[in-house]
């Protein structure tokens, strides 16, 4: 009997992110008053004055902030994950594949970079340098990238002693040709769910970081800042906190099963082939 | 035998040893990663006057080349002597000594946190995976691992702390019981997402052993399933042992947001304080003390491993 199955975990959570996808991109038209303040009203609990999730110190509503929030929440992680997979896609492929000096840099990059917590690392780095959202995302891709490095890599070695290469390189392919023609699609299934587990550490690294002040600017729509600014409202309007709060661990939940489910779903096709 | 996995633990040794000598380096480099004059850097709100620049240059040796500064650093920091906070002017050292305590209980408690329910759910779900309260536990856990241990502070602390009254809202309180107190939500966030991890760990390793030949054929033999069990645990505690010392990188890098949270006067909210401040030298001497831990506990792991798995030593014996 076939019979054709809804994944109702996954749809929900793709259903979700698409909801903070719009949000993320229509920002100005979801969420038009989100920066507007009202210093004479200051804070107020929930349902007073038409504010749903009432408001934070600054009297801005916190259901439109929480909804501009999207963007910070989004952007950033999607840009840190990509960045740090193509590094990671790159080093891996040609340590993997060529081995010898290039594995070994690759290799000493790599336990360099993760003998330290990568969320303190990066709450070092980017006190250092500079406070910013996008120099923190910077960072983020370095140090999200060695993880990237060895999954890649290891995911080539597993690849390289097999009868389609190993043909492919006495047809005379140059190897350039096999690394990035021949062997990368065989390895995109794993390319993609590690994307998206990382989309989620970079949403809770990145959150984090404007959490310690060290993100966003003050003021600007994030989850993690208004956590912060949250955190000293919660006698007065706890949805301050609480509402970002939910949204970021449904966010990064979400993320990661989805990527669960996918990883699981192209791994079979690729056994399958 | 025993000179060749002595050779190894050398070996290991030596390699963390090059590891943290290349990191104290990326250390050291930090304070010339700042953006501006690093001698005003130094100076923090102090009156900034042509002698007082000149003062702080001598002080710190920065008309040296670099790798004499380097090396004169890391040699008094292996001493013990990390020279003076911007921020306070105070001896690092002994600031940081003052810190260790709340943190090193917190993330003890953690630690005994989530192993103690990570381990004993992770075995549970393998034995009945795929049935309700595996699939429960899954779902669970992807959650613990997804979120932020601040967020969930925070939402526990308004539960918990201000709504139902359980726990004391912030500080560190008096004497042990008390002070015991006032660490249990906080460590109960920061274990949550390692626990969460356990969980997966302890049931992809407890999977991988049940599905091992010997299993069938212990069952088939009519071992009861509690004999098999025993087996089959004591050869997935080796995957699980190896993991802890991530889990010891895993807490100190939460163990800042954290203290943070509940005003917990660690290692962490040091960390958080200079670091906005830009005291350099305290986060030079900090990022340099957790790498010494975190590899510390790596090295620890890895030799452990030649105790736990004799198959291991005959390994690296024959090497």
């Amino acid at each position: 009997m076939i019979r054709i199955r809804v994944p109702l975990v996954p749809a929900v959570s793709a259903a979700l992110l698409a909801a903070v996808a719009v949000c993320a991109v229509a920002r100005e038209l979801v969420a038009p008053h989100a920066l507007d303040q009202d210093i004479y009203l200051g804070v107020v609990g929930g349902g007073v004055e038409g504010h749903l999730f009432g408001t934070d110190q600054l009297g801005r509503d916190i259901l439109q902030l929480s909804l501009a929030g999207a963007r910070s929440a989004l952007a950033g992680p999607l840009v840190v994950a990509a960045g740090s997979m193509l590094i990671g896609f790159f080093l891996g492929t040609v340590a993997g594949y060529r081995g010898g000096v290039a594995d070994m840099l690759a290799g000493r990059y790599a336990d360099l970079l993760l003998a330290l917590p990568a969320v303190l690392l990066a709450i070092v780095v980017a006190g250092v340098v500079g406070r910013g959202y996008w120099i923190t995302v910077a960072v983020l891709i370095v140090l999200f990238s060695p993880s990237d490095v060895r999954v890649v890599r290891s995911a080539v070695i597993e690849q390289a002693p097999r009868p389609y290469i190993e043909s492919a390189r006495l047809l005379g392919i140059r190897p350039f040709r096999i690394m990035f023609r021949h062997i990368a699609p065989n390895i995109f299934p794993i390319v993609v769910a590690n994307l998206l587990l990382n989309v989620a550490f970079a949403l809770v690294a990145l959150s984090s970081l404007s959490y310690l002040g060290l993100g966003v600017p003050p003021g600007a729509p994030d989850w993690g800042r208004q956590l912060a600014d949250g955190r000293e409202l919660l006698g007065d309007n706890p949805l301050a906190a609480v509402v970002p709060g939910v949204l970021i661990i449904v966010t990064a939940t979400a993320v990661n099963l989805l990527g669960d489910w996918l990883s699981e779903l192209l791994d079979r096709r690729v056994v399958a082939r | 035998m025993s000179t060749t996995v002595l050779a190894f633990a050398l070996r290991r040794t030596g390699a963390t040893l090059l590891l943290l000598l290349a990191l104290s380096l990326l250390v050291f480099g930090l304070l010339y990663l700042a953006p501006g004059d690093i001698a005003r850097n130094l100076l923090g709100t102090r009156n900034v006057t042509p002698e007082a620049l000149a003062q702080v240059r001598a002080l710190y040796h920065l008309d040296e080349p670099f790798l004499q500064q380097y090396w004169r650093w890391l040699s008094r920091a292996a001493a013990g002597d990390f020279g003076t906070s911007i921020r306070t002017g105070g001896a690092i050292g002994p600031m940081m000594l003052d810190r260790t305590g709340v943190t090193a209980a917190t993330a003890g408690l953690a630690f005994l946190l989530s192993v103690l329910a990570g381990v004993p759910a992770g075995i549970a779900s393998a034995v009945r995976r795929g049935r309700w309260p595996d699939r429960l536990l899954a779902g669970l856990s992807v959650v613990g691992v997804s979120a932020p241990g601040f967020a969930v502070g925070l939402l526990a602390l308004y539960v918990f702390a201000l709504g139902l009254g359980w726990f004391p809202l912030y500080g560190t309180g008096t004497g042990f019981l008390d002070g015991l107190w006032h660490l249990v939500l906080p460590a109960a966030a920061l274990a949550l997402g390692l626990g969460a991890f356990v969980v997966k760990l302890t049931r992809a390793a407890v999977i991988r052993e049940l599905d091992q030949d010997y299993v069938t054929f212990a069952r088939g033999r009519g071992l009861s399933d509690g004999t098999v069990l025993r087996v089959v645990l004591r050869n997935a505690a080796i995957p699980i042992v190896t993991s802890l010392g991530l889990m010891v990188a895993y807490l100190f890098g939460g163990t800042v947001l954290i203290e943070v949270t509940f005003a917990l006067p660690g290692l962490g909210s040091l960390m958080e304080e200079s670091v906005l401040f830009k005291d350099i030298p305290v986060v030079q001497a900090l990022t340099l003390v957790v790498a010494a831990v975190v590899s510390a506990a790596a090295l620890l792991v890895d030799l452990s491993y030649l105790l736990i798995d004799p198959r291991v030593r005959a390994r690296t014996a024959r090497r």
